[in-house]
């Protein structure tokens, strides 16, 4: 018997497609390139030659929030992928060495716990230089953290289970009973915490960038679009509202797959049995 | 909680005072004053530190040099109430206002402007402008009232540094706590400051000159552009100077209640070029970056059109002003040809790097989206005020930075061998040299174009723009300054109407 989907899968799926759409559009068009200046042009309402108007330079803005949506989705998919990449085998390597190797993995996580993502990434960007590949490298550092956590949290709890302890008593070597029987049944957790920690992704570089240490001009920013229309609060409020609706369908979008994915692969909500 | 009452103060005294012209005639003038500011000072030491803060509260308020600047960029009497020159330009004498006093009481006396001077000519002088007291060879105080100076070279600016807050005559007992705890000889005393809100100047009782009008002074500090607009719209800031919400003026212009001044600053902006770095080393790559920068664009682009041009470091106000804004007009195939023939037909990659004020941010985006244009891929580097000071202004490593060069006459920078813009010219230092030495104000002056010309035809740096002297104030209020001959708001002549 076919489950049915959960509507928060339904909606987070298709706001996170439409993203991804965007972005992928804006590789091959945008109206107007998005980082062509015309001053004479500028902070105009939306328009039948401007969809989304154009900002205090006379840029497109929809050029802008296309690119942008690229622009987040790239640090989004780096600072969680290297996150993936050092967070999982962390976490797995912690469960199954179990005593002093868990120890060292849980104390290295509260040392990168200690500092929140947006004040080590300012701190990393104060040493290095503001830019896309420093506030990468500061949200990966804390994603690989959160990951290597849930990780290890849900591996331990798949090793004590009758069936691991079976295939080791088979012959089966930790690193086999590990690929074999542990990935496997925490990849679940594994991808809903992915998908939230891609929207916090997003939200932190849309933080940094709104202060100046994100990505840098011309290549547009969610964020910096936000940073730079505030100061035209009184004269243009507009300017605020695209970038900012971007930044929160985005958020919305992936939090809600997250949700979805997570209730939809809960055992706990599955009709039938098996795992 | 303090706005709220002060907006409740202010709605009664405009009922006492509608209830008062019912009655009888009109009502007191307000004798009070809110100064706003976007940047709020480190401390309160001008003869400490080069933040234009420190001397935007303190100026002609509450500290005093030998001399002043005016609201025109005349010199006036200071804490000297008049000054001889000799013939041969090395001794001056400054006669002292016979009563002037420090705020803490003790006689401000020409052993006072001798420790002064030593301290900021000394070896260890933390004195931002270190260079305006290496002149100086001798102080000598023949009596209480009166100070010679002999200095071991002529230097035609020596009264005008003399004139800049950088030498504000301070006290030997208070010049240690001057950062927090000003001590001055002004017609305001220092009565508070709230750290990350504002300083509070009150009426100096025992002053010896003449007497201001207002009897407080805030300076509130309001860095972000819309609280800025806000704060002005809610009636919380009386005047807001240096004002960089260009976008927002229209409004504040049609708006019968305030009144906006648009004045000149000494702030030459330039688009500072490391002359020793390559390929800026070539004048044919700064020329096609001359040519290559639409000043009417960005002027509109950054300032709304409240700026004005210029083609060599040179305020128009001023005189001696040579116009060449028409050397390099813009002209982007001239650009890419002259990289051509100095080796780059594709252009070629560097940083600009941008410190935190609007006009440098702003404006430095622009100015790589020309650049750009012409094949040159500037990389944008934002980078804090302390980094920008370390790194590119003392460590001279750089490419390209935005900065407004705000001290007046200060054309002289480009003689200096270890300045960070890495310029050497024999004929620049040759006029330089003639201009220490002469007196005329018409030679002077004469000296002073051929330096532009020099400068202009070297294409040091891109010279951009004059940074606008801005001020929002309610209407009624009299006596701000217009333009900014020196980092100051000097409110001692501001009343109510």
């Amino acid at each position: 018997m076919r489950r049915r989907l959960p509507l928060s899968l339904h909606l987070g799926a298709a706001l996170t497609l439409l993203l991804v759409a965007m972005a992928l559009l804006s590789l091959l068009w945008t109206p107007y390139p998005a980082e062509q200046v015309r001053v004479i042009a500028r902070l105009k309402p939306p328009s039948a030659a401007h969809w989304l108007g154009t900002d205090h330079f006379g840029r497109d803005v929809l050029s802008m929030v296309m690119v942008g949506a690229r622009n987040s989705l790239a640090v989004g998919a780096a600072a969680v992928g290297l996150g993936l990449a050092a967070g999982v085998p962390l976490g797995l390597l912690a469960a199954a060495l179990g005593r002093w190797g868990d120890e060292v993995v849980a104390r290295l996580g509260d040392l990168v716990f200690a500092f929140p993502a947006v004040l080590t990434a300012i701190l990393l960007t104060a040493a290095l230089g503001a830019g896309a590949v420093n506030v990468v490298l500061a949200l990966a550092l804390f994603n690989s953290a959160v990951l290597a956590r849930v990780t290890r949290g849900a591996a331990l709890a798949v090793w004590r289970r009758p069936f691991v302890g079976a295939a080791l008593a088979l012959g089966r070597g930790p690193l086999s009973a590990t690929l074999v029987h542990v990935l496997p049944n925490i990849a679940g957790i594994v991808v809903v915490q992915a998908t939230v920690l891609f929207a916090v992704a997003i939200v932190n570089e849309a933080a940094l960038s709104y202060l100046g240490l994100g990505i840098q001009p011309p290549s547009p920013s969610w964020g910096r679009m936000l940073g730079d229309a505030q100061t035209y609060l009184f004269t243009a409020p507009l300017q605020a509202v695209f970038p900012g609706v971007a930044i929160a369908l985005s958020v919305m979008g992936l939090t809600m797959l997250g949700d979805g994915l997570r209730d939809w692969l809960d055992p706990r909500h599955r009709s039938s049995g098996v795992m | 909680m303090s706005t709220a009452k002060q907006r409740f103060t202010l709605a009664a005294a405009a009922a006492l005072a509608l209830a008062a012209t019912s009655l009888t005639a009109t009502a007191q003038p307000r004798t009070d004053l809110v100064v706003g500011m976007a940047l709020e000072p480190p401390h309160l030491d001008p003869t400490a530190g080069a933040a234009g803060a420190i001397k935007e509260v303190t100026y002609a308020n509450l500290f005093e040099p030998l001399l002043r600047v005016d609201a025109d960029g005349k010199l006036v009497p200071g804490l000297a109430e008049r000054w001889t020159v000799s013939d041969d330009g090395l001794t001056y004498r400054f006669t002292l206002r016979p009563n002037a006093k420090f705020h803490d009481g003790t006689t401000a006396d020409s052993a006072d402007v001798k420790f002064t001077l030593d301290r900021a000519r000394a070896a260890d002088s933390v004195n931002a402008q270190k260079a305006y007291f290496a002149p100086i060879s001798q102080v000598e105080t023949p009596d209480p009232q009166t100070v010679v100076v002999t200095l071991s070279r002529p230097d035609g600016l020596f009264l005008f540094h003399m004139a800049s807050g950088d030498a504000a005559i301070v006290a030997p007992e208070s010049a240690a706590t001057n950062k927090q705890k000003p001590v001055g000889t002004g017609p305001f005393k220092f009565d508070r400051w709230v750290a990350g809100d504002r300083v509070v100047l009150v009426r100096n009782p025992d002053y010896d000159g003449m007497k201001p009008k207002l009897d407080r002074v805030t300076f509130r500090f309001i860095s972000d552009p819309a609280a800025q607009v806000a704060a002005l719209k809610a009636g919380d800031i009386d005047a807001f100077t240096l004002f960089s919400t260009y976008e927002a003026l229209p409004e504040f212009r049609n708006d019968p209640k305030f009144v906006v001044t648009v004045g000149s600053t000494e702030g030459e902006t330039i688009l500072s070029t490391n002359n020793a770095r390559k390929p800026f080393d070539d004048v044919r790559v700064r020329r096609a970056m001359a040519h290559a920068i639409d000043r009417k664009t960005l002027i509109d682009g950054v300032l709304y059109g409240n700026g004005v041009a210029i083609g060599s470091h040179f305020p128009p106000h001023r005189e001696g002003y040579v116009d060449l804004t028409g050397l390099y007009p813009y002209d982007p195939a001239k650009a890419k040809a002259l990289l051509a023939e100095a080796g780059y037909p594709n252009g070629f990659d560097t940083t600009l790097r941008l410190p935190p004020p609007p006009y440098a941010r702003r404006g430095g985006e622009l100015v790589a989206a020309m650049l750009a244009e012409v094949g040159i891929r500037a990389k944008i580097e934002p980078v804090e005020w302390a980094a920008w000071l370390e790194k590119t202004f003392k460590g001279k490593d750089y490419d390209l930075t935005m900065i407004a060069h705000t001290e007046p006459l200060d054309i002289d920078i480009y003689a200096r061998p270890d300045y960070y813009f890495n310029y050497r010219s024999e004929r620049f230092n040759a006029l330089n040299d003639e201009l220490n030495r002469t007196q005329d104000p018409a030679k002077r002056n004469a000296l002073y174009g051929e330096e532009q010309k020099v400068l202009a035809e070297d294409a040091v740096n891109g010279f951009l723009f004059m940074l606008p002297s801005v001020t929002v104030q309610k209407a009624g209020l009299t006596g701000m300054w217009v333009n900014r001959p020196v980092q100051a708001n000097d409110v001692t002549g501001v009343s109510w109407k």
